[in-house]
Protein backbone atom coordinates (compact mmCIF):
# COMPACT_ATOMS: atom_id res chain seq x y z
CA UNK A 1 0.00 0.00 0.00
CA UNK A 2 2.73 2.48 0.78
CA UNK A 3 4.78 1.61 -2.17
CA UNK A 4 1.65 1.66 -4.29
CA UNK A 5 1.06 5.53 -2.62
CA UNK A 6 4.40 7.00 -3.02
CA UNK A 7 4.23 5.78 -6.50
CA UNK A 8 0.68 7.58 -7.41
CA UNK A 9 2.12 10.35 -6.02
CA UNK A 10 5.06 10.95 -7.39
CA UNK A 11 3.26 10.53 -10.71
CA UNK A 12 0.69 12.91 -9.71
CA UNK A 13 3.31 15.71 -8.86
CA UNK A 14 5.25 14.92 -11.83
CA UNK A 15 2.54 15.71 -14.13
CA UNK A 16 1.30 18.76 -12.60
CA UNK A 17 5.12 19.73 -12.90
CA UNK A 18 5.27 19.28 -16.39
CA UNK A 19 1.51 20.63 -17.28
CA UNK A 20 1.84 23.72 -14.65
CA UNK A 21 -2.26 23.56 -14.66
CA UNK A 22 -2.33 24.94 -10.67
CA UNK A 23 0.36 27.30 -11.79
CA UNK A 24 -1.29 29.00 -14.27
CA UNK A 25 -4.54 28.40 -13.41
CA UNK A 26 -5.51 27.47 -10.25
CA UNK A 27 -3.44 29.80 -8.48
CA UNK A 28 -4.54 32.62 -10.68
CA UNK A 29 -7.96 31.89 -9.99
CA UNK A 30 -7.13 31.75 -6.13
CA UNK A 31 -5.44 35.12 -5.91
CA UNK A 32 -7.73 36.98 -8.28
CA UNK A 33 -11.04 35.64 -6.30
CA UNK A 34 -8.94 36.94 -2.90
CA UNK A 35 -8.54 40.63 -5.16
CA UNK A 36 -12.53 40.24 -5.84
CA UNK A 37 -12.91 39.56 -1.85
CA UNK A 38 -11.01 42.65 -1.12
CA UNK A 39 -12.39 44.62 -3.13
CA UNK A 40 -15.55 43.57 -1.80
CA UNK A 41 -15.14 44.21 1.45
CA UNK A 42 -14.23 48.38 0.49
CA UNK A 43 -11.57 50.02 1.96
CA UNK A 44 -11.51 50.04 5.68
CA UNK A 45 -9.14 47.77 6.93
CA UNK A 46 -11.23 46.92 10.34
CA UNK A 47 -13.98 45.43 8.40
CA UNK A 48 -11.28 43.40 6.63
CA UNK A 49 -9.47 41.63 9.85
CA UNK A 50 -12.53 40.13 10.98
CA UNK A 51 -13.97 38.92 7.50
CA UNK A 52 -10.31 37.78 6.46
CA UNK A 53 -10.34 34.39 7.70
CA UNK A 54 -14.26 33.27 6.14
CA UNK A 55 -12.98 35.30 2.79
CA UNK A 56 -10.04 33.32 3.11
CA UNK A 57 -11.10 29.64 3.94
CA UNK A 58 -13.62 30.43 1.60
CA UNK A 59 -11.42 31.13 -1.69
CA UNK A 60 -9.32 27.71 -0.40
CA UNK A 61 -12.53 25.62 -0.52
CA UNK A 62 -13.05 26.85 -4.02
CA UNK A 63 -9.37 26.33 -5.16
CA UNK A 64 -9.51 22.56 -3.50
CA UNK A 65 -12.53 21.99 -5.74
CA UNK A 66 -10.46 22.93 -9.04
CA UNK A 67 -7.45 20.99 -7.53
CA UNK A 68 -9.86 18.08 -6.54
CA UNK A 69 -11.18 18.06 -10.60
CA UNK A 70 -7.56 18.23 -12.11
CA UNK A 71 -6.58 15.40 -9.72
CA UNK A 72 -8.88 13.39 -10.68
CA UNK A 73 -9.08 14.60 -14.20
CA UNK A 74 -5.59 12.80 -14.86
CA UNK A 75 -7.07 9.63 -14.58
CA UNK A 76 -10.17 10.00 -16.59
CA UNK A 77 -8.58 10.32 -20.30
CA UNK A 78 -9.71 8.01 -23.15
CA UNK A 79 -8.26 4.21 -22.24
CA UNK A 80 -6.12 5.56 -19.67
CA UNK A 81 -8.80 4.29 -17.14
CA UNK A 82 -9.22 0.86 -18.17
CA UNK A 83 -5.60 0.71 -18.51
CA UNK A 84 -4.72 1.62 -15.31
CA UNK A 85 -7.17 -0.22 -13.57
CA UNK A 86 -5.38 -3.46 -15.61
CA UNK A 87 -2.46 -2.62 -13.48
CA UNK A 88 -4.10 -3.85 -10.45
CA UNK A 89 -2.77 -0.92 -8.05
CA UNK A 90 -4.41 -1.33 -4.71
CA UNK A 91 -6.75 0.97 -4.41
CA UNK A 92 -6.15 2.40 -0.90
CA UNK A 93 -2.26 2.77 -2.01
CA UNK A 94 -3.67 4.92 -5.15
CA UNK A 95 -6.05 6.91 -2.50
CA UNK A 96 -3.42 7.64 -0.26
CA UNK A 97 -1.31 8.87 -2.92
CA UNK A 98 -3.38 11.08 -4.71
CA UNK A 99 -4.06 12.74 -1.43
CA UNK A 100 -0.64 13.24 -0.73
CA UNK A 101 0.03 14.41 -3.79
CA UNK A 102 -2.87 16.84 -3.46
CA UNK A 103 -2.31 17.64 -0.41
CA UNK A 104 1.29 19.01 -1.11
CA UNK A 105 0.29 20.79 -4.00
CA UNK A 106 -2.65 22.61 -1.58
CA UNK A 107 0.14 22.94 0.87
CA UNK A 108 2.13 25.48 -1.87
CA UNK A 109 -0.79 27.17 -3.04
CA UNK A 110 -2.19 27.67 0.77
CA UNK A 111 1.10 29.77 0.95
CA UNK A 112 0.59 31.79 -1.77
CA UNK A 113 -2.86 32.58 -0.80
CA UNK A 114 -2.01 33.06 2.40
CA UNK A 115 0.62 35.90 1.18
CA UNK A 116 -2.26 37.25 -0.57
CA UNK A 117 -4.37 37.24 2.17
CA UNK A 118 -1.83 39.41 3.91
CA UNK A 119 -1.99 41.45 0.89
CA UNK A 120 -5.32 41.93 -0.03
CA UNK A 121 -6.91 41.03 3.31
CA UNK A 122 -4.69 42.78 5.23
CA UNK A 123 -4.86 40.35 7.76
CA UNK A 124 -1.78 40.48 10.14
CA UNK A 125 0.99 38.99 8.95
CA UNK A 126 2.15 37.63 12.77
CA UNK A 127 -1.42 36.08 13.44
CA UNK A 128 -1.37 35.32 10.08
CA UNK A 129 1.90 33.06 10.84
CA UNK A 130 0.40 31.56 13.80
CA UNK A 131 -2.34 30.01 11.16
CA UNK A 132 0.23 28.47 9.61
CA UNK A 133 -0.36 25.22 11.28
CA UNK A 134 -3.92 25.04 11.38
CA UNK A 135 -3.76 25.47 7.53
CA UNK A 136 -1.58 23.01 7.17
CA UNK A 137 -3.98 20.22 8.86
CA UNK A 138 -7.10 21.33 7.25
CA UNK A 139 -5.87 21.63 3.53
CA UNK A 140 -4.54 17.44 4.45
CA UNK A 141 -8.29 17.05 5.36
CA UNK A 142 -9.10 19.15 2.30
CA UNK A 143 -7.24 16.28 0.28
CA UNK A 144 -8.66 13.84 1.75
CA UNK A 145 -11.99 14.35 1.42
CA UNK A 146 -11.48 15.60 -1.94
CA UNK A 147 -10.13 12.67 -3.07
CA UNK A 148 -12.88 10.68 -1.72
CA UNK A 149 -15.22 12.98 -3.54
CA UNK A 150 -13.74 13.33 -6.58
CA UNK A 151 -13.69 9.34 -6.93
CA UNK A 152 -17.47 9.48 -5.66
CA UNK A 153 -18.00 11.80 -8.23
CA UNK A 154 -17.40 8.98 -11.00
CA UNK A 155 -16.36 9.61 -14.87
CA UNK A 156 -19.20 11.67 -16.21
CA UNK A 157 -19.94 15.34 -14.94
CA UNK A 158 -17.67 15.36 -11.75
CA UNK A 159 -16.94 18.83 -13.09
CA UNK A 160 -20.37 19.94 -12.32
CA UNK A 161 -21.21 16.77 -9.83
CA UNK A 162 -18.06 16.90 -7.63
CA UNK A 163 -19.23 21.07 -5.80
CA UNK A 164 -22.51 19.39 -4.68
CA UNK A 165 -21.21 16.23 -3.17
CA UNK A 166 -17.92 18.03 -1.77
CA UNK A 167 -19.41 21.60 -0.25
CA UNK A 168 -21.14 19.88 2.88
CA UNK A 169 -18.49 17.72 3.54
CA UNK A 170 -15.93 20.54 3.24
CA UNK A 171 -18.23 22.60 5.52
CA UNK A 172 -16.74 21.69 8.84
CA UNK A 173 -12.85 22.31 8.08
CA UNK A 174 -13.80 25.33 6.49
CA UNK A 175 -15.67 26.78 10.16
CA UNK A 176 -13.03 24.70 11.77
CA UNK A 177 -9.77 26.26 9.52
CA UNK A 178 -11.86 30.03 9.77
CA UNK A 179 -12.22 29.69 13.40
CA UNK A 180 -8.39 28.39 13.94
CA UNK A 181 -7.16 31.50 11.87
CA UNK A 182 -9.38 34.03 13.54
CA UNK A 183 -8.14 32.76 16.49
CA UNK A 184 -4.52 33.14 15.40
CA UNK A 185 -4.98 36.08 14.57
CA UNK A 186 -6.36 37.49 18.10
CA UNK A 187 -3.56 35.82 19.72
CA UNK A 188 -6.21 32.98 21.34
CA UNK A 189 -5.86 29.44 21.29
CA UNK A 190 -6.46 27.14 18.15
CA UNK A 191 -6.21 23.84 19.89
CA UNK A 192 -10.23 22.73 19.76
CA UNK A 193 -10.31 23.59 15.87
CA UNK A 194 -7.40 21.68 15.72
CA UNK A 195 -9.03 18.81 17.26
CA UNK A 196 -11.90 18.82 14.85
CA UNK A 197 -9.68 19.15 11.63
CA UNK A 198 -7.45 16.43 12.50
CA UNK A 199 -10.78 13.97 13.63
CA UNK A 200 -11.70 14.81 10.18
CA UNK A 201 -8.23 14.48 8.46
CA UNK A 202 -8.01 10.20 10.52
CA UNK A 203 -11.89 9.68 9.26
CA UNK A 204 -11.37 11.02 5.94
CA UNK A 205 -7.85 8.83 5.28
CA UNK A 206 -9.55 5.78 7.16
CA UNK A 207 -12.90 5.86 4.99
CA UNK A 208 -10.87 6.48 1.81
CA UNK A 209 -8.74 3.88 2.65
CA UNK A 210 -11.77 1.32 2.94
CA UNK A 211 -13.93 2.39 0.34
CA UNK A 212 -11.66 4.09 -2.54
CA UNK A 213 -11.34 0.54 -4.39
CA UNK A 214 -15.57 0.47 -4.11
CA UNK A 215 -16.15 3.81 -5.33
CA UNK A 216 -13.41 2.99 -8.27
CA UNK A 217 -15.16 0.13 -9.61
CA UNK A 218 -18.72 1.89 -9.55
CA UNK B 1 -4.63 -26.40 -20.95
CA UNK B 2 -7.93 -23.93 -21.19
CA UNK B 3 -7.07 -20.20 -20.19
CA UNK B 4 -10.72 -18.62 -21.16
CA UNK B 5 -13.52 -20.79 -20.28
CA UNK B 6 -17.21 -19.03 -20.84
CA UNK B 7 -20.75 -20.27 -20.85
CA UNK B 8 -24.11 -18.46 -21.13
CA UNK B 9 -21.51 -15.09 -20.16
CA UNK B 10 -24.12 -11.96 -19.70
CA UNK B 11 -22.80 -8.95 -19.40
CA UNK B 12 -25.57 -5.63 -19.20
CA UNK B 13 -24.81 -1.83 -18.92
CA UNK B 14 -27.35 0.22 -17.77
CA UNK B 15 -30.37 -2.14 -18.46
CA UNK B 16 -28.81 -2.89 -22.18
CA UNK B 17 -27.39 -6.61 -22.89
CA UNK B 18 -23.75 -6.33 -23.90
CA UNK B 19 -23.35 -9.85 -24.18
CA UNK B 20 -26.18 -11.66 -24.39
CA UNK B 21 -24.97 -15.40 -23.73
CA UNK B 22 -21.49 -16.04 -25.14
CA UNK B 23 -20.18 -19.37 -25.09
CA UNK B 24 -15.89 -19.39 -25.26
CA UNK B 25 -12.97 -21.78 -24.88
CA UNK B 26 -9.69 -20.76 -25.43
CA UNK B 27 -6.66 -23.03 -24.92
CA UNK B 28 -3.46 -21.26 -24.04
CA UNK B 29 -1.16 -20.09 -26.29
CA UNK B 30 -3.34 -19.79 -29.03
CA UNK B 31 -4.62 -16.34 -31.19
CA UNK B 32 -7.73 -16.07 -31.54
CA UNK B 33 -9.79 -13.58 -33.76
CA UNK B 34 -13.03 -11.82 -33.34
CA UNK B 35 -14.44 -10.28 -36.10
CA UNK B 36 -17.90 -8.92 -36.26
CA UNK B 37 -20.00 -5.88 -37.38
CA UNK B 38 -19.86 -2.06 -35.17
CA UNK B 39 -21.46 -3.30 -31.45
CA UNK B 40 -21.30 -6.76 -32.38
CA UNK B 41 -20.20 -7.19 -28.48
CA UNK B 42 -16.29 -7.61 -29.78
CA UNK B 43 -15.00 -4.82 -26.86
CA UNK B 44 -17.31 -6.13 -24.05
CA UNK B 45 -16.43 -9.73 -24.97
CA UNK B 46 -12.48 -8.57 -24.30
CA UNK B 47 -13.64 -6.04 -21.32
CA UNK B 48 -14.86 -8.80 -19.60
CA UNK B 49 -12.45 -11.36 -19.77
CA UNK B 50 -10.20 -8.39 -18.72
CA UNK B 51 -12.05 -8.32 -15.47
CA UNK B 52 -13.25 -4.45 -16.83
CA UNK B 53 -16.77 -5.24 -16.76
CA UNK B 54 -18.75 -7.57 -14.03
CA UNK B 55 -20.80 -10.73 -15.21
CA UNK B 56 -24.29 -10.34 -15.16
CA UNK B 57 -25.22 -13.85 -15.84
CA UNK B 58 -23.52 -17.53 -16.83
CA UNK B 59 -20.44 -18.58 -16.17
CA UNK B 60 -16.60 -17.25 -16.90
CA UNK B 61 -13.02 -18.42 -15.87
CA UNK B 62 -10.18 -16.43 -16.77
CA UNK B 63 -6.66 -17.46 -16.19
CA UNK B 64 -8.19 -19.21 -13.06
CA UNK B 65 -10.22 -16.63 -12.20
CA UNK B 66 -13.95 -17.11 -11.53
CA UNK B 67 -15.44 -13.49 -12.41
CA UNK B 68 -18.45 -14.66 -10.93
CA UNK B 69 -16.75 -14.96 -7.58
CA UNK B 70 -13.46 -13.96 -7.51
CA UNK B 71 -11.39 -10.79 -7.07
CA UNK B 72 -11.63 -8.90 -10.64
CA UNK B 73 -8.34 -7.10 -9.39
CA UNK B 74 -6.70 -10.45 -8.87
CA UNK B 75 -7.30 -11.19 -12.90
CA UNK B 76 -6.43 -7.87 -14.02
CA UNK B 77 -2.64 -7.70 -12.86
CA UNK B 78 -2.48 -11.23 -15.26
CA UNK B 79 -4.02 -9.78 -18.47
CA UNK B 80 -2.61 -7.13 -21.16
CA UNK B 81 -5.07 -4.81 -22.05
CA UNK B 82 -4.88 -2.79 -25.20
CA UNK B 83 -7.88 -0.45 -25.81
CA UNK B 84 -9.30 1.51 -28.69
CA UNK B 85 -7.67 4.84 -27.26
CA UNK B 86 -4.32 5.71 -25.60
CA UNK B 87 -3.22 3.43 -22.92
CA UNK B 88 -1.22 6.44 -20.44
CA UNK B 89 -0.70 9.75 -19.35
CA UNK B 90 -0.15 12.25 -21.39
CA UNK B 91 2.11 14.58 -19.48
CA UNK B 92 4.89 11.44 -18.61
CA UNK B 93 7.26 10.78 -21.34
CA UNK B 94 7.45 7.80 -23.00
CA UNK B 95 9.51 5.99 -20.49
CA UNK B 96 7.97 7.58 -17.36
CA UNK B 97 4.80 5.96 -18.58
CA UNK B 98 6.64 2.41 -19.04
CA UNK B 99 8.54 2.90 -15.61
CA UNK B 100 5.41 3.43 -13.93
CA UNK B 101 3.70 0.27 -15.16
CA UNK B 102 6.50 -1.62 -14.52
CA UNK B 103 6.92 -0.38 -11.01
CA UNK B 104 3.30 -1.21 -10.83
CA UNK B 105 3.48 -4.17 -11.48
CA UNK B 106 6.93 -4.94 -9.49
CA UNK B 107 8.45 -5.59 -13.27
CA UNK B 108 12.17 -4.36 -13.55
CA UNK B 109 12.57 -1.80 -14.70
CA UNK B 110 15.24 -2.80 -17.19
CA UNK B 111 12.74 -4.35 -19.12
CA UNK B 112 11.64 -0.49 -20.08
CA UNK B 113 14.61 -0.10 -23.08
CA UNK B 114 14.21 -3.39 -25.02
CA UNK B 115 10.37 -2.65 -24.76
CA UNK B 116 11.00 0.74 -26.55
CA UNK B 117 13.30 -0.57 -29.05
CA UNK B 118 11.22 -3.35 -30.44
CA UNK B 119 8.40 -0.85 -31.19
CA UNK B 120 10.63 1.69 -32.83
CA UNK B 121 10.28 4.15 -30.21
CA UNK B 122 13.54 4.19 -28.61
CA UNK B 123 14.46 7.37 -30.33
CA UNK B 124 11.24 8.92 -28.68
CA UNK B 125 11.79 7.95 -24.91
CA UNK B 126 12.05 11.31 -23.37
CA UNK B 127 8.82 13.17 -25.00
CA UNK B 128 5.73 13.41 -23.78
CA UNK B 129 3.19 11.09 -24.82
CA UNK B 130 0.52 13.78 -25.79
CA UNK B 131 3.26 14.62 -28.59
CA UNK B 132 3.41 11.54 -30.50
CA UNK B 133 1.53 10.40 -33.20
CA UNK B 134 -1.46 8.27 -33.69
CA UNK B 135 0.62 5.31 -35.40
CA UNK B 136 3.37 6.44 -32.29
CA UNK B 137 0.95 5.86 -29.24
CA UNK B 138 -0.24 2.91 -30.55
CA UNK B 139 3.29 1.48 -30.75
CA UNK B 140 3.43 2.90 -27.38
CA UNK B 141 0.90 0.76 -26.00
CA UNK B 142 2.51 -1.70 -27.28
CA UNK B 143 5.04 -1.42 -25.82
CA UNK B 144 3.40 -1.22 -22.46
CA UNK B 145 2.38 -4.67 -23.13
CA UNK B 146 5.79 -6.20 -23.39
CA UNK B 147 7.05 -4.70 -20.11
CA UNK B 148 3.97 -6.39 -18.47
CA UNK B 149 4.47 -9.32 -19.75
CA UNK B 150 0.60 -10.84 -19.59
CA UNK B 151 -0.20 -14.26 -19.91
CA UNK B 152 -3.13 -13.17 -21.68
CA UNK B 153 -3.28 -10.36 -24.27
CA UNK B 154 -6.60 -8.63 -24.71
CA UNK B 155 -6.30 -6.21 -27.69
CA UNK B 156 -9.04 -4.19 -29.33
CA UNK B 157 -8.82 -3.38 -33.13
CA UNK B 158 -4.80 -3.46 -32.39
CA UNK B 159 -4.38 -2.23 -36.21
CA UNK B 160 -6.18 0.89 -36.02
CA UNK B 161 -4.22 3.38 -36.41
CA UNK B 162 -1.13 1.67 -37.29
CA UNK B 163 0.91 2.03 -40.53
CA UNK B 164 2.52 -1.12 -42.81
CA UNK B 165 5.61 -0.92 -41.03
CA UNK B 166 3.46 -0.92 -37.63
CA UNK B 167 0.94 -3.90 -38.78
CA UNK B 168 3.83 -5.80 -39.91
CA UNK B 169 5.71 -5.43 -36.45
CA UNK B 170 2.53 -5.80 -34.79
CA UNK B 171 2.02 -9.38 -36.62
CA UNK B 172 5.76 -10.32 -35.61
CA UNK B 173 4.91 -9.49 -32.57
CA UNK B 174 1.98 -11.49 -31.76
CA UNK B 175 3.65 -14.31 -33.20
CA UNK B 176 6.33 -14.19 -31.06
CA UNK B 177 4.63 -14.01 -28.31
CA UNK B 178 2.56 -16.73 -28.74
CA UNK B 179 5.30 -19.03 -29.11
CA UNK B 180 6.46 -17.51 -25.93
CA UNK B 181 3.26 -19.30 -24.68
CA UNK B 182 1.36 -16.43 -23.98
CA UNK B 183 -2.40 -16.30 -25.29
CA UNK B 184 -3.93 -13.43 -27.41
CA UNK B 185 -7.56 -12.32 -28.12
CA UNK B 186 -7.86 -9.74 -30.74
CA UNK B 187 -10.80 -8.08 -32.68
CA UNK B 188 -9.82 -7.33 -35.49
CA UNK B 189 -11.76 -5.78 -38.64
CA UNK B 190 -9.35 -6.72 -41.56
CA UNK B 191 -9.79 -10.20 -42.33
CA UNK B 192 -6.20 -10.52 -44.43
CA UNK B 193 -4.85 -9.58 -40.61
CA UNK B 194 -6.73 -12.84 -39.29
CA UNK B 195 -4.96 -15.84 -40.95
CA UNK B 196 -1.97 -16.24 -38.40
CA UNK B 197 -4.66 -16.28 -36.04
CA UNK B 198 -5.25 -20.02 -34.59
CA UNK B 199 -9.27 -19.69 -34.68
CA UNK B 200 -11.39 -16.63 -35.82
CA UNK B 201 -14.50 -16.13 -33.84
CA UNK B 202 -16.99 -14.06 -35.24
CA UNK B 203 -19.75 -12.25 -33.32
CA UNK B 204 -23.47 -10.42 -33.59
CA UNK B 205 -25.72 -9.27 -31.39
CA UNK B 206 -23.42 -9.51 -28.26
CA UNK B 207 -23.00 -13.48 -28.88
CA UNK B 208 -20.64 -15.48 -31.01
CA UNK B 209 -22.06 -17.09 -33.85
CA UNK B 210 -19.57 -18.65 -35.62
CA UNK B 211 -15.78 -20.15 -35.23
CA UNK B 212 -13.54 -21.26 -38.29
Amino acid sequence: MIATARLVAAKDLRIEWRSRVLLWQVVPFGVMALVLSGLALGPTRAGHSSAGPGLFYLVVVLVTLLAVNRSQAIERAAGTRASVATLGLDPAGVFLGKTLALAIELWIIGAVLLAGAVLFLHTALAGSLRAVPSLIATLAALAGAGTLYGALSGESGSATLLPVLALPAFAPLLIAGERAFSAALAGGATGEWWVITLVALVAYLAIGVLLYGVLEET
Amino acid sequence: MTIVELADAVVVSRGFPLLAGVDLSVEAGTLSVIVGANGAGKTSLLRLLAGLEQLAGGRAVVAGVDLARGDRRQLRRRVGWLGHDGSFYDDLSVEENLRFAARALERPTSSVAPALARVGLDARSTTLARRLSAGQRRRLALAWLLVRRAELWLLDEPYASLDDDGRTLLDDLLVDVVASGATVVASAHDPLRTRQASRTLTMAGGRIVGAT
